[in-house]
């Protein structure tokens, strides 16, 4: 169920201004990809091309093709709605419905797609937030708002509301830039469990964490402020990390710059 | 944010040069007494507003020979003054319930209209015209409705008489179109503006990410509404519709233009007839003497009473907002 | 986990990965075709039917167009789109249907107060003219107007603000929390109760008549809490730290008040003052129980009668004649002019002086 994603010729705009330009890679299927580099390098803005959450954004505007196997997301006739479904996404900073109790924001992409018995949603449920490693901590209180949980314990709420309804991809942007490192380290063993089943991309801004969790790096930079991002490469993590090939991923990582 | 603070470094050094003490400068005395007995001045301004208004109203109770709270006539004069403000509390609720029943739907689709559906060329100067449009006085809607709203209202209400008719409520038998009904349509053109401002606000404040978690579902724009704007800005939209409220329930002029006034009760709604209390204070006012006039701060009273009531519970609710999103955050 | 939840699980995740990115879509052009059409379906059986009010002509366009795109999104979209797109019809219509009365309304107050509305018209009062005949002007209710809205401003303005600065700079205690609440309760009294209560202490008991003061006065009660309101948030948001620049330097705390907290928020402050003028302008509620009208000139607010100009558009409409008529409609032009430039320049001011981010 997870699918290979293949960028070709991608340029993503806000307004007039460029914010990526002309990126080109290949993300593997049931494996972890991050994504690294300086503040404003378009790491962000591209992930969120990935599920058309960029066409979002007040004058964001999207070029290029992104290929989903062997459909293009952003081919004519392709419901962004149900490009959404198929790419879930969990946010910088957790955002759990606040009005909903912590059952309920888990069901809330299950009870969008269609009206299930109240065992299956119940099932479902319960999976999701076993696969979300916060089933032992909340099965008792599955009635109270999910805003009343820990900062992590919402992010791994939001994490089982993203895999219910089954997607192929699951995007993250920054994760863990707003838990302490204890709830960090629970969301990096989540994604080396979810790997075996979804194609996973994180954008992160700790090098460290990219090292942990990730297979592969794509080190993004840009020429200058103002400029649009670009990508400088993309290969194993330990490659990466040991022995880069460009001379600017090789400054990053050691620190010199970003 | 870059305030230009204005040059205080030539204000000359204090007068005093001691450290110690607690001398109050007299410049701040004053200042201090003067502000302070402005909120003091206010304070006597309701107290006074309470207590004569209350005097009156018993004054003009003690004298009505008939029960003030159920009586269906209002005859403040002669010997045997018998007046009551049952019809005036029957067509107040009414008329402001019509108002609420047809104002805070469109205000709500107008207020989601500007905030998240109309293209954002179009988006900020509609807020800003419906703003203006908060200000327009209320006689001018007033004269409108009497002139304009009544004679084009007939054929609605004849034709709701053919179908809804067998109701008793939509029974309509074609006089001017100068009754309870029409005043609530009035009054809800009149408080949609303020009702879709204030909407409009809170619905602009709901966090993006709130938004963006339900789109990342693969929800539709309404679902978004649902899940994440809806109820975000539930509480927000009811005190503004209690605003609103409280604006139809004190209206006078509007009402008294467009209503063609009885003592009477009746079943219908279309039907002339009727009145409210603010509407009954300025038609009667002119013709009372000072019993009458007695009676009818009695009956503005009441109404005061009841604007207090709508308006401490939209105060209620946006406090208990406070709390809540504070607990959220 | 038993086994046949996961198979079952399974078999749902299958069939949900079969489904397609592809959604079948209704053209572009589909919502305003089908809009032409509600439109002349509404007409057609209005005229068909022999409808004689056109609000039946457009409630019905509007339900045709509603169950029209929600059938056809139902049948080539699917259900959820459809309910999509009704609540996209929905919010359209509710904006439509609000934009007719309002623009209607200026539309008319425009296109019928033209018609009388000239220098001669602003220039002269009614005198001796009788209700039925044409001529006449509006100067003695501008002059009423003015000056009773003058006094007003003179008396709730600088207790309005006093009282914010009160609250914002001094108030900590009981007292502030008690005038904090009334001013709340203050801000929800009908016009009708305020002049109520001028009328039960300065005409009834104190034994005044009837002047332009007694009307101000009222108008001055229901100023005040919105002066208070928009006086507190504009001082509200001028920065701490700038207090404490000031006072460290050790300038006292009242000239602290006048000399840096002030100054920086007088562009809102003038603001809120202008609105709150803005809205007691188009009081007549008060002014017809305190100030009774007047067809003469009297310039004096402090004694006798005087007109206003929300109060001569309601006296006026009640004459009942054609020509009383269109002076109503020029009057009120008049006043929602007035009301609206108010309203421009004090939201210009607030723009011009806000502070630049």
């Amino acid at each position: 169920m997870a699918k290979r994603i293949d960028v070709s010729g991608l340029n993503a705009y806000y307004g007039a201004h460029k914010a990526i330009d002309d990126i080109s890679m290949t993300i593997e299927p049931r494996s972890v990809t991050a994504f690294i580099g300086p503040s404003g390098c378009g790491k962000s803005t591209f992930l969120r091309t990935l599920n058309r959450m960029h066409e979002v954004t007040p004058g964001g505007r999207v070029e290029g093709k992104v290929m989903l196997d062997d459909e293009n997301l952003y081919g004519s006739g392709v419901d962004p709605v149900a490009v959404r479904r198929t790419v879930g996404m969990v946010f910088q900073r957790p955002n759990p419905f606040p009005t909903m109790s912590i059952f309920d924001n888990v069901a809330a992409g299950l009870r969008l797609n269609g009206s299930y018995k109240k065992s299956r949603l119940k099932d479902i449920v319960e999976k999701s937030l076993i696969g979300a490693n916060l089933w032992n901590e909340v099965k008792d209180r599955l009635n109270k708002p999910g805003s009343g949980l820990s900062g992590g314990q919402q992010q791994r709420l939001c994490i089982a509301r993203a895999i219910a309804v089954e997607p192929q991809v699951l995007l993250m942007d920054e994760p863990c830039s707003a838990l302490d490192p204890i709830s960090t380290l629970a969301i990096e063993d989540l994604i080396g469990e979810l790997k075996e089943r979804f194609t996973i991309v994180i954008v992160t801004h700790n090098m460290q964490q990219a090292a942990r969790v990730s297979d592969r790096t794509a080190f993004f930079n840009l020429a200058a402020v103002g400029k649009p991002g670009k990508l400088i490469e993309i290969d194993e993590t330990e490659r990466i990390f040991s022995n880069p090939s460009v001379q600017a991923t090789e400054d990053y990582i050691s620190g010199r710059f970003g | 944010m870059d305030y230009s603070a204005p040059p205080i470094t030539n204000t000359p050094p204090p007068a005093t040069g001691s450290v110690s003490g607690k001398a109050v400068r007299p410049g701040d005395r004053i200042f201090l007494g003067l502000s302070r007995g402005s909120g003091i001045a206010l304070l006597v301004i309701m107290a006074a507003i309470g207590a004569f208004l209350t005097y009156r109203s018993v004054l003009a109770i003690s004298g009505d020979k008939a029960n003030f709270f159920t009586t269906l006539d209002w005859n403040a004069a002669g010997l045997e003054p018998k007046f009551g403000i049952a019809v005036l509390a029957f067509g107040t609720v009414v008329s402001s319930v019509v108002a609420m029943l047809i104002a805070v739907p469109v205000a709500v689709g107008i207020a989601l209209f500007i905030s998240h559906y109309a293209p954002r060329k179009l988006a900020s100067p509609l807020g800003y015209v419906i703003d203006l449009l908060a200000a327009v006085p209320s006689i001018v809607y007033g004269l409108w409705g009497a002139l304009f709203l009544v004679p084009h209202l007939g054929g609605l209400y004849s034709w709701l008489n053919d179908y809804l008719g067998w109701t008793g409520i939509f029974s309509y038998s074609n006089g001017a179109a100068r009754s309870l009904f029409t005043v609530g349509i009035l009054l809800a053109i009149m408080i949609l503006p303020i009702v879709t401002s204030v909407s409009r606000e809170v619905f602009l404040q709901v966090p993006k990410m709130h938004e963006e978690a339900a789109l990342a579902l693969g929800a539709t724009r309404w679902e978004v509404i649902r899940m994440s704007v809806l109820p975000f800005g539930r509480s927000g939209v009811i005190s503004a519709s209690m605003l609103g409220l409280g604006r139809a329930l004190g209206e006078t002029m509007a009402v008294a233009t467009v209503l063609s006034p009885s003592f009477l009760i009746g079943s219908s709604l279309l039907d002339p007839g009727g009145g409210t209390f603010a509407q009954n204070i300025a038609s009667k006012f002119s013709e009372a003497d000072t019993f009458g006039q007695n009676a009818l701060i009695a009956s503005g009273l009441v109404l005061f009473v009841i604007t207090l009531l709508v308006n401490g519970a939209a105060r209620l609710i946006i406090a208990r907002r406070k709390e809540y999103s504070g607990a959220a955050a | 986990m038993s086994v046949t939840t996961s198979h079952r699980h399974r078999r749902v995740a299958e069939s949900r990965s079969a489904v397609s990115l592809q959604q079948a879509r209704l053209p572009r052009w589909t919502p305003p075709v089908l809009a032409l059409v509600a439109v002349g379906a509404g007409c057609g059986i209005g005229l068909g039917a022999g409808l004689d009010s056109t609000i039946q002509w457009g409630l019905i366009a509007a339900l045709v167009f509603i169950f029209g795109t929600y059938a056809l999104t139902a049948a080539v979209e699917g259900a959820r789109q459809a309910k999509d797109r009704l609540a996209t019809s929905m919010v359209w219509i509710a904006f439509l249907l609000a934009v007719v009365p309002l623009a209607s309304l200026l539309w008319e107050t425009v296109a019928r107060g033209s018609k009388v509305l000239d220098g001669y018209f602003l220039s002269h009062s009614m005198g001796t003219l009788p209700d039925a005949m044409p001529g006449g002007g509006i100067y003695h209710a501008i002059i009423g107007t003015l000056e009773q809205v003058g006094l007003a401003t003179l008396i709730a303005a600088p207790i309005g603000l006093l009282t914010a600065i009160y609250l914002v700079e001094y108030g900590r205690g009981k007292l502030a929390r008690v005038v904090t609440f009334f001013v709340d309760v203050m801000t929800g009294i009908p016009s009708i109760v305020a002049g109520l209560f001028i009328l039960s202490v300065w005409i009834l008991i104190l034994g005044f008549g009837p002047s332009g003061f007694a009307g101000s006065m009222a108008l001055a009660i229901l100023m005040m809490p919105v002066v208070v309101r928009s006086t507190e948030e504009m001082l509200k948001l001028v920065p701490n730290e700038l207090r404490e620049a000031s006072l460290a330097l050790g300038v006292p705390k009242w000239r602290t008040i006048l000399k840096v907290v002030l100054p920086t928020s007088i562009g809102g402050i003038t603001t809120g003052v202008m609105l709150a003028i803005a809205r007691i302008t188009g009081e007549t509620a008060p002014v017809l129980l305190l100030v009774w009208g007047a067809k003469t000139i009297n310039n004096n607010p402090f004694e006798g009668a005087q007109q206003s100009l929300p109060l001569y558009v309601f006296q006026q409409w009640q004459q009942g004649s054609d020509a009383s008529y269109d002076r109503a409609w020029a009057a009120a032009l008049v006043l929602i002019a007035f009301v609206m430039i108010l309203n421009l320049v004090a939201r210009g001011i607030a723009r011009w002086k806000a502070p630049k981010h």
